[in-house]
């Protein structure tokens, strides 16, 4: 019965206008990064790439040093000299923000990077074995995914007196890549089954080219959608933990400006230009990731990004998208 | 693995192939490969789960008792010695017979005497605080996963419409740390408009009772944590119920709905939200799991007496009783809700119950 309508001129254009990556089977590096390009991900590119640029280039942006004290100058609202204000000792706002952003980018990235790298190992692993060392590698993941991970952060990183930011970055990491695993290996085992896989191993490729060449590709989009997500969700549990006060408040980053704000009573005094920037930098961070990730699930899913274009496309013709019967009767019009 | 059950060719004297085979199926056949599967699952998880929770404090530095006489100095070092007899800290005997005797004391449901709070049982120190953090945030969590998954099959229904907007700005909420935005709250409306209190769960001098001055107070301190904590999670639900929508309105069941001439807000409800609406209940079922650990800085921002709070002064103090149990209780909590959600599933969509491993 569906397969009638399907005949039907109508309906078909349409169906057939959405790409469909996964079928793309000899991607290679040119067309591995196609994800990112779509208006989201690009805008969501530029402002990580401001964020990274100023982390690395703080020591020539600031205007002061974040730990310069000026006692003549405290609790000052934004002006000429500050442009961010000051805080309880005298410290510029602007400075401290700068020089947090470093380790912001720092442990995100580091603590991605080691997630990614271990997610993609067990979960690729364990989609392309069977039996046993499969399930046992599905178990480990399964473990770490229902371990609560804050309470298990906090704990350990208050095992260390100091911890410095690489110590935070691999526990972010370590307790991080359980939901990259379970994806990636869920994918793996799918691909795992597809002919060009099969056709690589009866042609008698060796295993590190089967998984190298044609399978990573085929996993880049949901590698690199695991990736972000790990920053995103390593850039919260790291200011999460400065602000609690896990993290000593003398590496500058966002989280710790916090604490200093909400532990002088920032927040109950109305300084608005101690509290603000930071929170505002760290959403402006989180937004640019999860555009990136919109642009990428828009990839992997295109009927997300053409169902609205359609609807739309149907509204500037005078049309309601849900109103089947003048929908078929345009689309034949118009498509046919 | 697949736990595909091998059909028998007749069964009950119904046809194969029959819609009546799979009824009978559904109802008399009990898939204990999966069961067994998850059940060995579950039990693995929670022996790592104790396991880590027995070596943490032990790779801890400083001791509880020393921190608990830096509190209290007029402790003489025979009691010091008594305490950590008491607390199983004494160290002669093997990690192997600690680690036994701390499963023998699990299993009576002895989770040792908590050094913070004046030497009372974990067990009661947590069952106190547990209900303030499953009452708000519970509270929280549904209202946020009804509101979520409403809009976002009515925002996913009307795609390519201004709805569409509201997407960008519940992400944007979501995504702005949690902290940040209780303390927004509090400067906003405790401070500056002072329409409700900074933090507790109720006033001062007020002691937990029926009555109904008490309950105003929980509820007019429990506000802010609440609204603030569904702001902060709707975006999630949204995005997803919305993503997912898109996906089954372009099912070909969507359309032959439409084209029988279906009132939209059957088609609507019926036949797209109601698949749509799978996963989310699966994540529902997860997130229960997280309200008892999930809020340590709902907790902390708000100095609500709930079990986060707990387990960050129990860590702050070296309290290695309560910590454990605390990191216990969370554990637990996330287990349950993962058997929930693995039940919940099952029920729902039958195809799970066939392939998943």
């Amino acid at each position: 019965m569906t397969t009638d309508l399907r005949t039907q001129p109508a309906p078909a254009p349409t169906t057939q206008r959405v790409p469909r990556p996964t079928t793309t089977v000899r991607t290679r590096l040119g067309s591995a990064f196609a994800m990112f390009r779509n208006r989201k991900s690009i805008t969501g590119l530029v402002i990580l790439g401001f964020f990274v640029l100023v982390a690395a280039f703080a020591d020539v942006l600031a205007p002061y040093s974040p730990t310069q004290v000026d006692n003549t100058a405290r609790f000052q609202p934004p002006s000429a000299e500050h442009w961010l204000g000051t805080t309880h000792l005298g410290e510029d706002v602007l400075s401290q923000v700068i020089h947090g952003t470093r380790g912001v980018i720092v442990v995100g990235f580091l603590a991605a990077i080691i997630a990614t790298v271990i997610a993609v190992v067990i979960g690729v692993i364990a989609g392309y074995l069977r039996g046993w060392r499969s399930e046992s590698l599905s178990a480990l993941t399964n473990v770490f995914l229902v371990i609560p991970g804050l309470p298990l952060i906090i704990i350990v990183a208050s095992l260390f007196d100091d911890p410095p930011l690489i110590v935070i970055a691999a526990v972010l990491g370590l307790t991080g890549w359980a939901w990259g695993a379970r994806v990636l290996r869920a994918q793996t085992m799918s691909l795992r089954n597809r002919d060009f896989v099969q056709a690589a191993r009866a042609n008698g490729e060796p295993l590190r080219r089967i998984i190298g060449m044609e399978m990573l590709p085929n996993l880049m989009a949901l590698i690199a959608a695991s990736f972000v997500g790990t920053v995103t969700a390593a850039i919260l549990a790291l200011t999460t933990l400065s602000y609690i006060g896990v993290i000593p408040v003398n590496t500058y980053n966002w989280g710790t400006i916090l604490n200093w704000a909400s532990a002088q009573g920032a927040f109950r005094q109305n300084q608005w230009w101690w509290f603000l920037p930071p929170g505002l930098c760290i959403a402006a961070i989180g937004v640019a990731l999860s555009l990136i990730n919109f642009g990428i699930d828009e990839y992997v899913n295109p009927r997300l990004r053409s169902a609205g274009e359609r609807a739309r496309a149907m509204k500037k013709r005078g049309l309601d998208v849900n109103d089947a019967v003048t929908a078929v009767r345009t689309t034949t019009k118009d498509d046919a | 693995m697949t736990a595909v059950q091998p059909q028998p060719p007749v069964q009950d004297g119904v046809e194969v192939g029959t819609t009546a085979t799979t009824a009978v199926k559904g109802h008399s056949r009990v898939p204990w490969r999966f069961l067994t599967g998850r059940a060995a699952f579950y039990l693995f998880t929670l022996w790592a789960a104790i396991t880590i929770n027995f070596f943490l404090p032990r790779m801890m530095k400083g001791d509880a008792v020393d921190q608990y006489l830096s509190r209290n100095r007029n402790v003489s070092p025979e009691a010091a010695d008594a305490l950590r007899a008491l607390l199983g800290l004494d160290t002669d005997k093997s990690l192997l017979q600690q680690y036994v005797d701390y499963w023998a004391l699990l299993l009576r449901g002895d989770l040792g005497v908590s050094l913070l709070h004046g030497l009372r049982p974990v067990t009661e120190v947590i069952s106190q605080a547990l209900p303030w953090t499953v009452g708000l945030v519970g509270f929280a969590t549904v209202v946020s996963f009804a509101i979520g998954t409403i809009g976002g099959a009515v925002v996913g229904w009307r795609r390519g419409s201004r709805l569409d907007g509201l997407i960008p700005v519940t992400t944007f909420l979501s995504t702005i740390p949690y902290f940040w935005l209780g303390l927004l709250a509090i400067a906003l409306f405790s401070v500056n408009l002072g329409w409700f209190p900074i933090g507790k769960a109720y006033g001062v001098g007020m002691t937990p009772q029926w009555s109904a001055e008490f309950i105003g107070q929980v509820i007019h301190h429990g506000t802010l944590p609440a609204a603030t904590i569904v702001i902060a999670s709707l975006g999630g639900w949204m995005l997803g119920m919305r993503n997912m929508m898109l996906t089954v309105l372009d099912e070909d069941y969507v359309m032959v709905a439409q084209a029988k001439g279906m009132p939209n807000r059957r088609v609507l409800w019926r036949y797209a939200a109601r698949n749509a609406v799978l996963p989310q209940i699966q994540s529902f079922a997860l997130s229960i799991g997280f309200i008892v650990g999930g809020t340590i800085v709902m907790e902390m921002v708000f100095s609500y007496p709930g079990v986060g709070k707990l387990l960050l002064d129990a860590t702050n103090a070296k309290d290695y009783a309560l910590m454990q149990g605390v990191f216990l209780v969370i554990t637990l909590s996330v287990l349950v809700a993962n058997i929930l959600a693995d039940v919940a599933y099952a029920f729902l969509d039958p195809r799970t119950r066939q392939t998943e491993a």
